[in-house]
């Protein structure tokens, strides 16, 4: 019985989700655990903090290649005699642990929440609307956790690091272009949200919702006419058909709650709603409300985000 | 170029929620079924477009289900897909949908398979890249465009702070996510065509039973809303800080 963690880290410093996947890894293991990465980063000595007493890495995979990547993961779930792999529920984990799954003929639990109860995995289904306890039967199984399920440990502990050295074949995804967006917080891994709709009355009006957003360390997002208007770029459209996120705050200002942008925030854990209509259906959803114009309440709040961090 | 177009049946965006069966099953009494959003508007009908702008080559769907979800599929014919496969097994799991499409697919030499990014009802997101597997092909996870070019796909995806173009060579598994295409409404043409098109119901073969769902629960019952005045608008950040301890 050993447990085994596949893990992005790309980018310039270790991502938050990559340390909840070991973290997550070593509680289910009961111990430290070997994760498995690929590409260039450095300082991964520092995953020891979180549960990695090993870090494998596959220098040579530069792309999100999901074939030469399952290739990774199963050759070092063999070498290890894995019986759990934990991968992270996101643009990467969805290409890799599916694949490692069917490879290996075990069951998956796509995006648990948290630590399971017994065997059963717990995972949001129908849109956030219910949850669904997953039992796993197979001898092997795949468990992709969503971000923001679990605080990361942080240990004195650091990690060994190897390369590996076996052979994953050639790529066959060649990446092209990559066109760099904002510098912020990424949303899917933002434990505050700022989220602003069409109340907003057009993209000349967004300042105070980026600059409370900035003020409490967290990430901006919006509705979808929003996107679709090009008042906000896409990759910051929550719900049904944009990104589903569960952070620890949500703060909708000028949104009215349909049930399809409610389909992608509803797992937050306080949401807080400002809207000028009192009949809003944002208010059913949310646990804490204010009726008003968001053109004199942002200003507000901006103001007592300020006296908030002059005091912390 | 021949498509092959994952499509499933699920319960309308606004339908009730709940289950039977001691909680194991979910509750379709009453509840109007629709083809998965992401499956007709992005998958189908971005390979409907591929398809026309090459003037030649066929769009097939293939659905994992019972004879209820046929009105579904006909739907999906009268959008514009050429052929139909019919799985004929209930879905109980990822794995068991994804090993009988690979076991249909094999050896059917499919240039593109193209899934929805997720199902609206158990949000996996993991078919199209199981059956991608299963089938050897490349896989690109959340693809927002799609263009091919002789044996080359481009395809561009969202990443965490940015948007990445990749080029693979076909064949190509990816799941469609939102920017592939716009919704196409059937027209009577269509509606009337998709009538006399071919669907195939196929048996299911043996798959791996690696376990699934144990049971459904509803999440608990929202608390009563604490409303602040708007004049004393700051009052939020500070009983967020405080009392809900989230800022
Ligand atoms: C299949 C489908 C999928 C969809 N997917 C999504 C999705 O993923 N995400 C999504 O968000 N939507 C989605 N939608 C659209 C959704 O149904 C709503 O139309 C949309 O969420 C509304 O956006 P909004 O709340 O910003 O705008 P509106 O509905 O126009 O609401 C604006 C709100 O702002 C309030 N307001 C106006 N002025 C002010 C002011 N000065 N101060 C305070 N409040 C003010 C109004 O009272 C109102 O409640 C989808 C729809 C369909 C049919």
């Amino acid at each position: 019985m050993s447990t085994i963690v596949f893990i992005d880290t790309r980018g310039e410093k270790l991502p938050k989700a990559a340390q909840e996947a070991v973290t997550y890894a070593s509680k289910l293991a009961g111990g430290p655990v070997t994760a498995i990465t690929f590409g260039d980063a450095q300082g991964l000595e520092a995953l020891g903090a979180s549960g990695a007493k090993k870090v494998v890495v596959a220098r040579s995979v530069k792309a999100l290649d999901s074939q030469q990547l399952t290739k990774l993961v199963c050759d070092v779930a063999a070498a290890e005699g894995a019986t759990t792999i934990v991968c992270v529920h996101d643009a990467t984990g969805k290409a890799v642990a599916p694949r490692v799954a069917a490879r290996l003929k075990a069951g998956l639990v796509a995006g648990a929440t948290g630590m399971p109860e017994g065997n059963r995995f717990r995972r949001n289904v129908f849109s956030g609307k219910a949850f669904a306890y997953v039992e796993v039967s197979s001898a092997v199984k795949v468990v992709s956790l969503s971000p923001n399920s679990i605080p990361i440990a942080k240990t004195e502990n650091s990690a060994s690091v190897e390369d590996f050295s076996g052979d994953l074949g050639t790529a066959r995804i060649t990446v092209k272009e990559l066109r760099k967006a904002g510098t912020g917080v990424p949303l899917a891994e933002a434990e505050i949200v700022v989220s602003a709709g069409r109340g907003m009355k057009g993209p000349e009006h967004w300042a105070p919702v980026e600059e409370l957003a900035q003020l409490l360390g967290g990430a901006t997002a919006c509705s979808r006419p929003v996107a679709d208007m090009h008042w906000r770029p896409h990759h910051e459209h929550v719900g049904q058909t944009g990104v589903a996120i569960r952070p620890n705050c949500y703060i909708a200002i000028g949104i009215s709650g349909a049930i399809q942008h409610l389909a992608g925030v509803n797992q937050s854990k306080v949401i807080a709603v400002i809207n000028k209509d009192p009949e809003a259906p944002f208010f059913k959803a949310a646990d804490y409300g204010i009726v008003g114009d968001a053109f004199e309440i942002l200003p507000k709040l901006i103001e007592a985000a300020k006296k908030l961090n002059a005091e912390r | 170029m021949k498509i092959l177009v994952l499509l499933s049946q699920v319960p309308d965006t606004t339908a009730r929620i709940a289950f039977t069966n001691g909680d194991t099953q979910y509750d379709g009494n009453g509840v109007t079924f629709i083809m998965n959003p992401y499956d007709e508007w992005y998958a189908l009908v971005r390979a409907l477009e591929l398809k026309e702008a090459k003037g030649s080559g066929t769009v097939t769907t293939i659905t994992v289900g019972g004879s209820d979800t046929e009105a579904t599929i006909r739907k999906g014919l009268a959008i514009g897909a050429d052929e139909a496969v019919r799985i004929d097994a209930q879905p109980t799991d990822a794995l068991q949908v994804a090993e009988l499409i690979a076991a249909y697919a094999k050896d059917k030499g499919f240039d593109l398979v193209m899934a929805g990014k997720e199902t609206i009802d158990h949000n996996g997101g993991v078919v199209g890249a199981m059956v991608a597997e299963l089938l050897d092909m490349p896989y690109v996870p959340l693809a927002s465009k799609l263009d091919v070019r002789g044996d080359t796909a481009t395809v561009e995806r969202d990443v965490p702070g940015g948007v990445e173009v990749v080029e693979v060579k076909l064949p190509l598994a990816l799941s469609a996510a939102k920017g592939m295409a716009e919704q196409r409404i059937p027209n009577m043409r269509g509606i009337m065509a998709a009538r006399t098109k071919p669907l195939q119901v196929v048996a299911a073969t043996p798959v791996t039973n690696a376990g699934g769902t144990a049971k459904f629960e509803l999440p608990p019952a929202k608390g009563a809303v604490k409303m602040i005045l708007a004049e004393e608008a700051g009052k939020l950040i500070e009983l967020l800080h405080s009392e809900a301890k989230v800022i």
